[in-house]
């Protein structure tokens, strides 16, 4: 019993150590621009270039447009499917398992090849045609994350009482959804935007590849270029990453539950 | 005859909360002693230190004068049963019962025989190969009590292992426990909540409160002669009589109320019948006595009617029966 | 009003109604499946058959069995086993540590959101946060030859190769290890380790005939989740190393710039051999696990 302590603690103790350090020593060396003193000199150099804010705001929209679009895709999909088609269950979550399956390289190269100037659709031909390409290769990249967000908030309702309920109150099939389901998967839904956001923010190749101007290529050109904005770049991220996962945890503590039958 | 299974002043606390304060037993080989009590009450703590699983904050316990307070778990010999059946999902029926066989180091061939002999035992023959998830609940406990008596263990412990179940198999169930038990004379710590559950099996019943030992004795002791209000309320059903009549703290219980005279019935009560309630053998009246709600079980008769709500009816009660209450 | 006239003529219409309205609410969901992965995904597979003036041939996939190639592809079936294997086990030991080692309860909740945060932390910032740790100028380096005097570099330690990826991958292998298998092991009932002690099972044989056996399928499955994450991944390989390091995604990427192998069907075919490798490590996980999971409904 004793024993058993020990090893956890000692597992505990350097694991965390693999985890803190590169994130210690990378604090630590973006506070060494300035020659012989600790300073923020890196950081003040990130936010005054210009490509910084570009680059991440146009991550940004593409973030937010991604998840505009993936609710659209997966919210009513999951819906119908765990109400009337379950058959199609299976099939789905195949489906949603294929972007973790087939590598994200391989897909924009197919996206490319598929939808190129000369295809029958010249998604790249233009560069509002080339973004909105890539806002569907992010919603695909997040798919499996969104997907399994939704369907876990749908179970912990039990949609199928909810939505029996609802009709024989009288409402329609869009109140129903509108009115029922949303407000009380909201919750799942945003943790799956959360994540999302998280996965498209710093993402490189696909971005790199369309040859969009994306915070992730942004990131890559600065590392080849500079010694100590990446560093603070590193951090940056990090903190935006938490920052999402830290509203995910948040919310998760504002998610509906039923004492639903467990299916 | 010296005590074979023997507890010596258990105590138990977690941080400032004492959950068993002090509790002593002693009982003899092959009896099948029950520790009954309201949740909370301390009996599962009593048996998880007789396991090993807790270990007691002072007192000790001894098996047929062996000291085992300090052993670990694996090295006390004993067999137990838990309340969600614990069968290990990923062996067969068969792997399951010879699992501490294997431990021990028992070849395959004399497993193999041992195993079949548990089947047939528990009535579940040439159910070796299949896995738990295919049995019912009930199916999965006995395999369960298999396991655990397989490796002959000097003691078993069964923890709450009927309350998972459906009523009917909970009776039958408990039958059969019982029978097995006393083919093999293996001496029994069976832990409930259930009164009814105690009193039917138990050659011997502790009722626990609070940490406490309120009560130790046979069934028959323990409902006819309860020795605190506490018990007198857990086992069985009790109606507190009129002060103004009776004097304080007097108790009888439903089935010893007549609605007619009997030869050794000799006070009467009347009063007006408040709700009648059907269950099926038996039919519950309540009556109100001058404002004391007072129950009663008369057995159904089919040629009769009960009694109506609203009725006026004297009951007859014989002042022997009538229990006088301690603390 | 006039409310229950039109509820009736939903009810009445409702049957015929009612497959239109669930095929509208799926369609999306099939027709972006459809765009975004199976048709770039057969695109290629065709292509990788199909010659310049579009006739079938073998000649692309014989053309992967190159030196190059292999060696690339062999490069990252190691650095992506490599990754998973110990970020599995690593992973795995973490988990049981939190979740079974009586560890103070927050610290559970707090790994659990680090992992989250972790899984998510890859590609190019991960690469700096590890050039400034164990880059030949990194804090860590550094302090290993100024305070104990070891010196990484020198005695063959390379962060832009084979070991120096697969300690970075492991920042996030590791807690997607945490994150998928803490349920399984939360799914370990307390009572099957009570119920093994008490008949005679030491903590090991627990472990060996029961708990472990009981983790395998998940364990298998992850390991495979985390085979194909390391496989597929290229910006942190990328923004370490440039195109340094010959691995098969750094390939394919050049491939895709600029025409690297001279030839697109190559391009293809060398797509098509990523695939056919990470679904050959879920086919493998799946005919395990199903072998594994005979006890399971």
């Amino acid at each position: 019993m004793k024993s058993d302590k020990f090893w956890a603690w000692l597992v505990f103790i350097l694991g965390s150590a693999y985890f803190v350090v590169p994130l210690a020593a990378t604090f630590e060396f973006s506070l060494r621009m300035r020659r012989g003193e600790y300073s923020f000199d890196a950081y003040a150099s990130v936010f005054s270039d210009p490509y910084f804010a570009s680059s991440f705001t146009y991550s940004v929209v593409v973030g937010l447009f991604t998840i505009i679009v993936g609710i659209f895709v997966v919210v009513p999909a999951v819906y119908f499917v765990r109400l009337r088609m379950p058959w199609l269950k299976p099939i789905m979550e195949f489906i949603t398992l294929l972007p973790l399956v087939i590598p994200a390289l391989v897909l924009v190269y197919g996206y490319i090849r598929l939808y190129g100037s000369s295809s029958f659709i010249p998604f790249t031909g233009s560069v509002l045609g080339t973004d909105i390409l890539l806002t569907c290769a992010y919603v695909t990249l997040a798919l499996p994350y969104m997907y399994r967000a939704v369907d876990n908030g749908m179970r912990t309702i039990d949609i199928g009482t909810l939505t029996e309920a609802a009709q024989i109150a009288g409402a329609n099939q869009l109140q129903i959804i509108a009115q029922i389901i949303l407000p009380n998967i909201l919750v799942a839904i945003l943790s799956g935007a959360f994540l999302t956001f998280a996965i498209v923010i710093g993402e490189f190749t696909i971005a790199s590849l369309l040859n969009r101007p994306a915070f992730g290529p942004y990131l890559v050109g600065i590392g080849t270029n500079r010694a100590y904005e990446p560093a603070a770049l590193a951090i940056i991220s990090f903190i935006i990453t938490w920052g999402a996962m830290g509203m995910i945890n948040v919310l998760g503590r504002f998610a509906p539950r039923t004492s639903a039958r467990t299916d | 005859m010296a005590a074979f299974l023997e507890v010596q002043n258990l105590v138990k606390s977690f941080g400032t909360n004492t959950v068993v304060k002090g509790v002593n037993f002693a009982f003899d080989k092959g009896e099948f002693i029950s520790l009954l009590g309201p949740s909370g009450c301390g009996k599962t703590t009593i048996l998880r230190m007789i396991a090993g699983f807790e270990r007691p904050t002072s007192g000790a316990i001894r098996i047929d004068g062996e000291d085992l307070t300090h052993l670990k778990p694996n090295q006390r010999k004993l067999g137990m049963v838990f309340q969600a059946y614990a069968l290990f999902p990923n062996l067969t029926v068969g792997d399951n019962i010879a699992f501490g066989l294997k431990i021990a180091g028992m070849p395959a061939d004399q497993r193999r025989a041992r195993v079949e002999e548990m089947l047939r035992l528990i009535g579940l023959p040439g159910f070796e190969k299949r896995y738990p998830y295919e049995m019912s609940g009930g199916q999965q406990q006995r395999v369960a009590l298999a396991r655990a008596i397989a490796p002959k263990p000097r003691l078993l412990l069964l923890d709450e292992p009927l309350s998972a179940l459906d009523a009917k198999i909970r009776v039958s169930l408990r039958e059969e426990i019982r029978a097995i038990q006393r083919d093999l004379g293996i001496t029994t710590v069976f832990v409930t909540h259930d009164q009814e559950e105690a009193m039917s099996i138990s050659d011997r019943i502790v009722v626990m409160n609070a940490g406490n030992i309120d009560q130790m004795g046979s069934p028959h002791e323990i409902y006819n002669r309860p020795a605190t209000r506490f018990v007198a309320g857990f086992v069985g059903q009790l109606n507190t009589l009129p002060e103004a009549t009776f004097g304080p703290n007097r108790a009888i219980r439903p089935e010893l109320i007549s609605l007619a005279p009997r030869p050794d019935t000799d006070t009467t009560l009347t009063g007006t019948i408040s709700d009648v309630g059907f269950l099926g053998s038996v039919v519950r009246l309540r009556v109100d006595v001058a404002g004391t709600p007072i129950n009663i079980d008369t057995f159904n008769s089919h040629s009769t009617t009960p009694p109506q709500r609203g009725d006026t009816i004297t009951l007859h009660l014989a002042t022997k029966d009538v229990l006088t209450l301690g603390a | 009003m006039g409310q229950p006239a039109q509820r009736q003529s939903m009810a009445s219409s409702s049957t015929p109604r009612r497959i239109p309205w669930d095929a509208l609410a799926v369609f999306p969901f099939i027709l972006f499946a459809v765009m975004f992965l199976f048709l770039p995904t057969f695109s290629l597979i065709g292509g990788a058959f199909t010659d310049r003036a579009g006739n079938f041939t073998l000649d692309n996939i014989a053309g992967l069995f190159t030196d190059q190639i292999m060696a690339a592809y062999w490069i990252s079936i190691r650095i992506s086993g490599a990754s998973a294997i110990l970020g599995a086990l690593i992973g795995l030991a973490i988990t049981l540590a939190i979740i079974r080692g009586k560890l103070p309860q927050g610290l559970r909740s707090a790994v659990m959101t680090f992992s989250g945060v972790a899984s998510n932390f890859a590609g190019v910032p991960l690469a700096f946060a590890f050039i400034a740790t164990l880059g030949r100028l990194g804090l860590a380096t550094i302090i290993l030859k100024t305070v104990f005097g070891i010196d990484i570099y020198r005695s063959g330690f390379n962060l832009f190769s084979f070991w120096g990826l697969t300690l970075t991958y492991l920042y996030f292998q590791i807690p997607l290890m945490v994150l998928t298998i803490a349920p399984a092991i939360d799914g370990l009932k307390k009572e099957w380790n009570e119920a093994a002690q008490t008949l005679g099972a030491s903590t090991w044989q627990f472990w060996r005939y029961i708990g472990f056996p009981i983790l395998w399928p998940s364990v298998l499955g992850t390991l495979s989740l985390l085979f194909a994450n390391a496989f597929g991944a290229i910006a942190t390989a990328w923004a370490l190393t440039g195109s340094n390091l010959n691995i098969v995604t750094v390939l394919l990427y050049n491939q895709i710039r600029g025409d690297a192998l001279q030839n697109p069907g190559l391009g293809a075919a060398l797509a098509l051999g990523m695939i056919v490798i990470t679904s050959l490590a879920n086919v493998i996980y799946l005919v395990v696990a199903a072998r594994a999971e005979r006890w399971m409904k």
